[in-house]
């Protein structure tokens, strides 16, 4: 039994896998800022794009075009090193963001998941049928009223499934800055990779930890659709 | 800030370089789409025959790539698939050193990547033609092949073809992940300009625009196919 503990002890698999769960926390760090400024954010310019004032809601839809049109690591690199090469930048209080090849993986994911997030809100906020708004504007209730009490709460448990795919695509698309030196998860395993030359060990152990992650994303979508759908649920 | 005269044809801008990474760019992500395709039909099949190990290997392939960021996968081929290579060689009694070239490695990695979403796509529009349709062709006498290739092919491409058509702009994005293995594709001619040059904001935004180009136009593409193929379901 103690050989065999050892062994594993002694196995590439086990010593990668603490190593790369070092590099777990930045991977979380760049998710726990992101994501909720993404969220709150999508929210804005979807309610931007579904504005009737012509000139937010066609800046914002070129802004999504822009954004889904291109790769995230366009993105990143445009920010990480496109940024950083303007000299009236360099100069300004920005830098002290962009110097940082954190900062800009944060601004790059946040700027890259409000895109795609505001054109799900988007779809779930044109989704809600008219009767619903105007059933609550009969009963007075004021635009503000409207979308905090009607609006949101439809659309947002409407889309939480398709949501929870872009939360999903979001904890893979931190691999991307790892490119810009900033050492995560895939950043370490690219590195054991590079050294051991075992890259299927470093990827078993990478591997384990993007799927948990994943699979602990999916539970927290699966628990908030559980709350937010009261009505969907079999035994009440 | 942006030097347009570095973007001209000839020796003295790097327009024409621009232009064969971009072809570069199209032809990995058709070959693996290609390959994807094929490899998502195997996927399926392995999906719907009712084996439970089939399955099972199926679905680990699927859940695992899907769950793992797409620079993991690439990292592994890149690093791993000559020696896959090699021992496979071996097998044939053939011992000396392989080296894969990048283009293959490139197409094999997004490949790869991009079976697992076009499985899902494939399968759903499997599942949405109905079985009393298979049945009928049974009924008349067609085998197999002649099944699948007019019965449910058809169907299928045309259930599926909205679906590919986002897995074909995930393929084309995902391509610029390949820059890392060194093939030189937009992404990696973007970089290898702006070191030369000192002006990484004009080749990336260059970089940026081609890549919008490539999407907006195959999008196109994909709205004409489907209006083709839906012709007799047009409302």
């Amino acid at each position: 039994m103690i050989e065999f503990l050892n062994s594993i002890q002694n196995s590439l698999i086990y010593k990668n896998f603490f190593l790369i769960l070092s590099g777990l926390d930045n991977t979380i760090l760049l998710l726990l800022i992101s994501l909720p400024v993404g969220f709150v954010l999508a929210l804005l310019f979807a309610l931007g794009r579904v504005s009737k004032i012509a000139l937010i809601s066609r800046t914002i839809a070129s802004y999504i075009f822009v954004i889904r049109g291109t790769p995230l690591l366009v993105q990143i690199y445009l920010i990480y090193f496109g940024l950083g090469s303007v000299k009236f930048i360099r100069e300004s209080f920005l830098w002290y963001a962009l110097k940082e090849p954190f900062w800009c993986g944060v601004i790059a994911l946040t700027i890259n998941t409000v895109a795609y997030g505001a054109e799900i809100f988007r779809g779930g906020i044109q989704s809600i049928e008219k009767s619903q708004v105007e059933s609550g504007l009969s009963l007075g209730f004021g635009k503000f009223l409207l979308l905090r009490k009607i609006i949101l709460p439809i659309a947002i448990r409407k889309v939480l499934p398709s949501y929870g795919n872009e939360l999903i695509l979001m904890v893979k698309a931190t691999s991307l800055v790892s490119l810009t030196t900033y050492m995560e998860m895939t950043g370490i395993a690219r590195k054991i990779m590079a050294k051991t030359f075992a890259p299927v060990e470093a990827f078993i152990a990478a591997g384990i930890l993007y799927l948990f992650l994943n699979f602990l994303m999916v539970q927290f979508v699966k628990y908030l659709e559980w709350k937010y759908n009261p009505h969907l649920r079999l035994n009440n | 800030m942006f030097k347009f005269d570095k973007l001209i044809f000839g020796d003295a801008g790097w327009g024409d370089e621009f232009l064969i990474a971009t072809l570069m760019t199209l032809l990995v992500s058709i070959l693996s789409m290609g390959l994807g395709l094929f490899l998502a039909i195997i996927t399926v099949w392995a999906k719907i025959i009712q084996n439970r190990i089939t399955r099972f290997i199926a679905n680990f392939y699927t859940t695992v790539i899907r769950g793992v960021p797409e620079l993991l996968v690439i990292y592994l081929i890149f690093f791993g698939g000559n020696a896959v290579v090699m021992s496979i060689a071996k097998v044939f009694g053939y011992n000396k050193y392989i080296e894969l070239n990048a283009l293959t490695i490139a197409t094999i990695a997004i490949a790869v990547i991009s079976a697992t979403y076009s499985s899902e796509v494939l399968r759903a529009s499997y599942l949405a033609i109905s079985k009393g349709q298979i049945e009928a062709a049974r009924s008349l006498g067609m085998n197999k092949f002649s099944i699948f290739f007019k019965v449910i092919s058809p169907q299928v491409i045309r259930h599926a073809l909205p679906g590919i058509g986002n897995v074909w702009q995930i393929t084309l994005k995902d391509t610029s992940l390949i820059s890392v293995t060194g093939l030189v594709e937009i992404m990696r001619q973007s970089r290898i300009s702006s070191n030369v040059e000192h002006s990484p904001l004009t080749f990336l935004i260059t970089a940026a625009i081609l890549y919008l180009c490539l999407t907006t136009i195959s999008g196109r593409v994909f709205k004409t196919l489907e209006v083709n193929y839906s012709k007799g379901f047009s409302t």
